[in-house]
This record gives C-alpha cells, sequence and structure tokens, in this order.
C-alpha cells in the first residue's frame, strides 16, 4: 500500500503497489512529451520547480521550499501557484443558467451578477461527478473551473447535456478557455500585491466576487476565492501574459510571496478541509454525505430539477447514512483508506485524505463514517499497518479560514 | 521517489487513464544526485546505508532517501529483541506527504533502537549518518555485506536511477 524507499527510483503509485504488488511498473516507460505543459513550464523549471506528472500534466509538485515551509508562508506571507491545468469554461446564452441547473446543485439564478459558488455537478444517482466554482458573470454568461483530472468526463457530460438541451431549443453555448492560464495568489499579502497591478479597488471585492478587469496590462478574469483557506485570488490571464504577470507578482511582493507547488496545496486544502475530488469525493458520495448541504440553494431544495435531485433531497430530509469527519490522531499520519473502528474494534469507515499539519504539528485527516458515530469529540481509532491509534473527531477546518467578507 | 508516490496516488484518484499512468515517470528538472554519501559505509539499492563495528551494524536511510522524502514526521521502529531479515522492510518513514518502507540490508536481530526518533523524526534530515540512524543489528551472517554497494557504487546508482527519469 505504501511506497518503499526502494521505490525512489521507480514509477509505482500506491495504489498500483497495492493492487499488483509484484508487478514492477517500471515498464511503463513514459514520456515527457506526452505531458501537458503549461506556459510557465519553463518558469517553474528556471525557479528550481520539481516536475511531476498529475492529470496529464507535468506540474511543479515543489521547488526549492520544502512542503512544510511553503505551507506556513502561504499562511504567514502568500503563495503563488500555477493552477493552469484547471479547466476554466465559459456557458453563454440566454439559457446558459436554467441549463447549468440541471447539472448542479447551487442556485444559480439566484447568484447576483459578479458573484459565485462552490458547487457540485450531479450524476443521476446523486453521487458527485466533479466540485466546480461557478460564477454568474451575468444572466447569459457563466464562468466556472473544473477539475483536471475531470475534464475529460466533465466536458462530456455537460456536451451530452448541452445537445439535448440545444435540440429542444434552449439558447446554450460553451468556450473552452485553452487560451487562458489560471494563477493562484493567496495568503495574507495577496490582495496588497495584487493592488500593485490594477486600478480597481479590490477592497470592494470579497470573498466569492468575480471581476474582468486590466492586471498587470492583461485582460483577466479575476474571482476572489481559492484552496487554502486564505484570502486570496485566482487570475485567469491570456496565456500570453501569464509569464509576465507571474513575474510581477512575485516582484511587488519583495520575494515574500513564493511560488508554491502541488505538494503544499494539497497540505493547504487539508488543513482548511476541502475536498479533493477523487479522494474526499466520489462518484458514489453524495454533497450530503460530503458536508456540502450547505451548497444546495433554498430553493433548488423546494424544487429539486437537478440530477440525482431526488435521492439529495431525500437524505436532507432524513439524514445521510454516512458523513465527512475530520480527526485528528496519534502516530503516523493517516492516509486514505486508512480503515477508521470504533473504540470496541468494529469498522466505522475509511479515511480519505490525511496527513501532517505543518501549522498544527500534528496529524489531521477526513473521512467518512456512518451517522450516530460523527458527533465532534467522539474517541474512535485509526488502523495503520495493523495498528490501532487514537483519534478524535474535530470541527473543520482544521486551520481558520480567513476569507475576504465584508465586516 | 516518495513524493512521486503520493502525486501520483492523486492522479489515480482522480480517474487519470491508463494512458498517463504509463506517464507516471517522474520528470525531475533538477535530478542529478549530489547527495553525500559517506566511505565506510555500505549501501543498498533500496537507500539504506549500514555500518559494521565489530559485533554490531548500524542501519539508517541515505542523504539521497531523506532528500527526496522531505522533513520526516513520523517514524515507525521494530522492538529490540525482533528479528529482521535482508531486504525486508522493518519499519517506516512518513515525510509531509509520503510514507515508505524502509528496508533492512542485512539479517539478524535488533539489539537498540533509535528512541530519538520519536520525539525528533526530523533527526532523519539533519543527521542521516549520525543522529539520524534507526536500529542497531547484531548480524547472523555478515557475510551478506558483500552483496551492498560500495560508496562510489551506490553514487553511481543514484546517478543512474536520477537520470533514468
Amino acid at each position: 500500500m505504501r511506497g518503499g524507499l526502494w521505490q525512489l527510483g521507480q514509477s509505482i503509485t500506491r495504489r498500483l503497489a497495492q493492487a499488483e504488488k509484484k508487478v514492477v511498473a517500471s515498464r511503463c516507460f513514459a514520456s515527457e512529451a506526452e505531458l501537458k505543459k503549461t506556459a510557465l513550464y519553463d518558469f517553474h523549471v528556471a525557479h528550481g520547480g520539481k516536475m511531476v506528472p498529475f492529470a496529464g500534466w507535468s506540474m511543479p509538485i515543489q521547488y526549492k521550499d520544502s512542503i512544510m515551509e511553503s505551507t506556513l508562508n502561504c499562511r504567514e506571507n502568500g503563495s503563488l501557484f500555477d493552477v493552469s491545468h484547471m479547466c476554466g469554461l465559459s456557458l453563454k446564452g440566454k439559457d446558459c443558467i436554467p441549463f447549468l441547473e440541471k447539472l448542479v446543485i447551487g442556485d444559480i439564478a439566484g447568484l447576483a451578477p459578479g458573484t459565485g459558488t462552490l458547487s457540485v455537478f450531479t450524476n443521476e444517482k446523486g453521487g458527485s461527478i466533479d466540485d466546480t466554482v461557478i460564477t454568474k458573470v451575468k444572466d447569459d454568461h457563466i464562468y466556472l473551473v473544473v477539475n483536471a483530472g475531470c475534464r475529460d468526463k466533465d466536458l462530456a457530460h455537460i456536451e451530452g447535456h448541452m445537445k439535448s438541451f440545444t435540440s429542444k431549443g434552449g439558447d446554450v453555448s460553451w468556450h473552452i478557455h485553452d487560451e487562458r492560464s489560471l494563477l493562484a495568489l493567496q495568503g495574507p499579502l495577496a490582495a496588497s500585491v495584487l493592488q500593485h497591478l490594477t486600478k480597481e479597488d479590490l477592497s470592494k471585492l470579497y470573498f466569492g466576487h468575480f471581476k474582468i478587469l486590466d492586471i498587470n496590462g492583461a485582460h483577466c478574469f479575476l474571482t476572489r476565492t481559492g484552496y487554502t483557506g486564505e484570502d486570496g485570488f485566482e487570475i485567469s490571464v491570456p496565456s500570453e501574459h501569464a509569464l509576465d504577470l507571474a513575474k510581477a507578482i512575485l516582484e511587488k511582493s519583495e520575494g515574500k510571496v513564493r511560488l508554491t507547488g502541488l505538494g503544499a496545496r494539497d497540505s493547504l486544502r487539508l488543513e482548511a478541509a476541502l475536498c479533493l475530488y477523487g479522494n474526499d469525493m466520489e462518484q458514489h458520495i453524495t454533497p450530503v454525505e460530503a458536508g456540502l448541504t450547505w451548497a444546495i440553494g433554498k430553493r433548488r431544495r423546494a424544487e429539486g430539477g437537478f440530477l440525482g435531485a431526488d435521492v439529495i433531497l431525500k437524505q436532507i430530509e432524513e439524514g445521510p447514512k454516512i458523513r465527512r469527519v475530520g480527526f485528528f490522531s496519534s502516530g503516523p499520519p493517516p492516509r486514505s483508506h486508512s480503515e477508521i473502528h470504533n473504540t470496541s474494534g468494529a469498522a466505522l469507515g475509511e479515511v480519505t485524505s490525511g496527513g501532517f499539519s505543518p501549522c498544527l504539528k500534528k496529524n489531521i485527516s477526513m473521512g467518512y463514517v456512518k451517522s450516530g458515530s460523527h458527533k465532534v469529540g467522539t474517541e474512535l481509532k485509526i488502523v495503520i499497518r495493523g495498528k490501532s491509534y487514537d483519534a478524535v473527531i474535530t470541527k473543520m477546518p482544521f486551520v481558520p479560514a480567513k476569507y475576504y467578507k465584508p465586516s | 521517489m516518495a513524493m512521486r508516490v503520493w502525486a501520483s496516488s492523486t492522479a489515480n484518484a482522480l480517474r487519470i487513464s491508463c494512458a498517463s499512468k504509463s506517464s507516471l515517470y517522474p520528470s525531475f528538472s533538477l535530478s542529478k544526485c549530489f547527495s553525500t554519501v559517506l566511505d565506510g559505509l555500505k549501501y543498498s539499492t533500496s537507500h539504506e546505508w549500514v555500518k559494521h563495528e565489530g559485533s554490531v551494524a548500524t542501519v539508517g536511510i541515505t542523504a539521497h532517501a531523506q532528500e527526496h522524502l522531505g522533513e520526516v514526521v513520523f517514524v515507525e521502529l521494530p522492538e529490540t529483541g525482533a528479528s529482521v531479515s535482508k531486504g525486508s522492510s522493518f519499519g517506516a518513514v512518513e515525510s509531509v506527504k509520503a510514507t515508505s518502507d524502509v528496508n533492512s540490508p542485512i539479517s539478524g536481530e535488533v539489539v537498540e533502537i533509535n528512541t530519538g526518533l520519536t520525539e525528533k523524526p526530523g533527526t532523519i534530515n539533519s543527521s542521516p549518518y549520525e543522529e539520524g540512524w534507526m536500529i542497531k543489528v547484531k548480524p547472523s551472517n555478515p557475510a551478506e555485506l558483500d552483496s551492498l554497494l560500495g560508496p562510489k557504487e551506490y553514487t553511481k546508482f543514484c546517478e543512474e536511477e536520477d537520470a533514468a527519469h
């Protein structure tokens, strides 16, 4: 299940190792050429980025700073992430909102123009196809960002529904923003650094807000959001301007905002108790089980009208059978698939994400347990390499969020 | 390498296609092995070192290994008196992002463990060959040492392994 030191030079994943213990994947000679590169690839390499394959892209997992240092610096100063592997798309047309609302749980019609929300694409069974941040630019323009690893299935899903929607006369079309790059600027210095690069007053742009504006001379989509729990922004920039913008952000911060890779990004989002699709959310997990009931608008609860609404609305009424919870634990850091037992040794569920928290200096994890065993303060056991370690259900997020909201 | 193990498992969790599974070879840009290797020690191809002095062999992980792992946050060790065998796992090291087995380069009985690593696992990063030792073993078959790599061979092995990526 785990990687050994002997794997230092071998391309085995933990799951491959689990499934085919004896089969060394050394025959899978990859060509790096198959991996997609972002507009900042050379910049990453020049800054000491350790490039690894991620969702079909060659992405920096870390730079010269360690994951621990990067995580701490994001919360103290700031981080700049290249997240151009994620897929931004626009839905346009006068019916784009009713179209999208068939596929997601959020009240998109109820969003004020220029604001957005975290939402979930659901399937017929109420399970999650992907999580996404959806922004209503205006009534006939929606901008959303979906996970890199889900891009193909998401686009196929949207396209399939779009074909049948338009064939019935609905007015919706899409544009996939492959001409753009996506940078995430996160941390307490994010706003002051970015303010140097735009004339727009960022103090009026609150968490979840969106604006199309000039940043460093480039026509950008700016969303005050992120995946760290800190205040910050995601900046969609035309790819030909991405390098200049990245350089300008680092320069304006006088070295305090550091390039940060996917390793620290995972630590940060775990500390913020944000779900990683594929770990904490899957096809068979409903948004209610995942603790995202808040993202199902009141009107949507009353009206339904999205895929799997019958299952999801029933769960809201009756309560889900399993729930996502957070843990502190002793011993080694729990990893995904560590078993969760009650103190009598009966199985309650599995860890879906876990690790050592650089900020709290202790083990944190998330996972699913049976309802009834989900209350904060419940003591239980997490099993790692055959040994049971003490764990307690803890409120989430583990590290308090610092989103910029009107006071 | 351990970090990659994490990234790959995440990629796997994200249901990345088989096509990209075959692309999991690392593409580290700075792939040269500049890590310290000490004379007088023997090395395994799974990146552990062993120092044989008198009747006792001390075992730890190499500077190269700890560099790839990143900050070690937890060390799992066997108990004194346990038997270990060459090439088999005797414990584990956990870094911020990954878990790795540690294999014994030599067979025998564990006569001492480095209990200091429980409180200060990061010692493995700061001093992999000195204070960061993991176990002391009374070898049952000292001839096993002959099959391990010397410092030069190990350095070459690391270079080749990194270059293959």
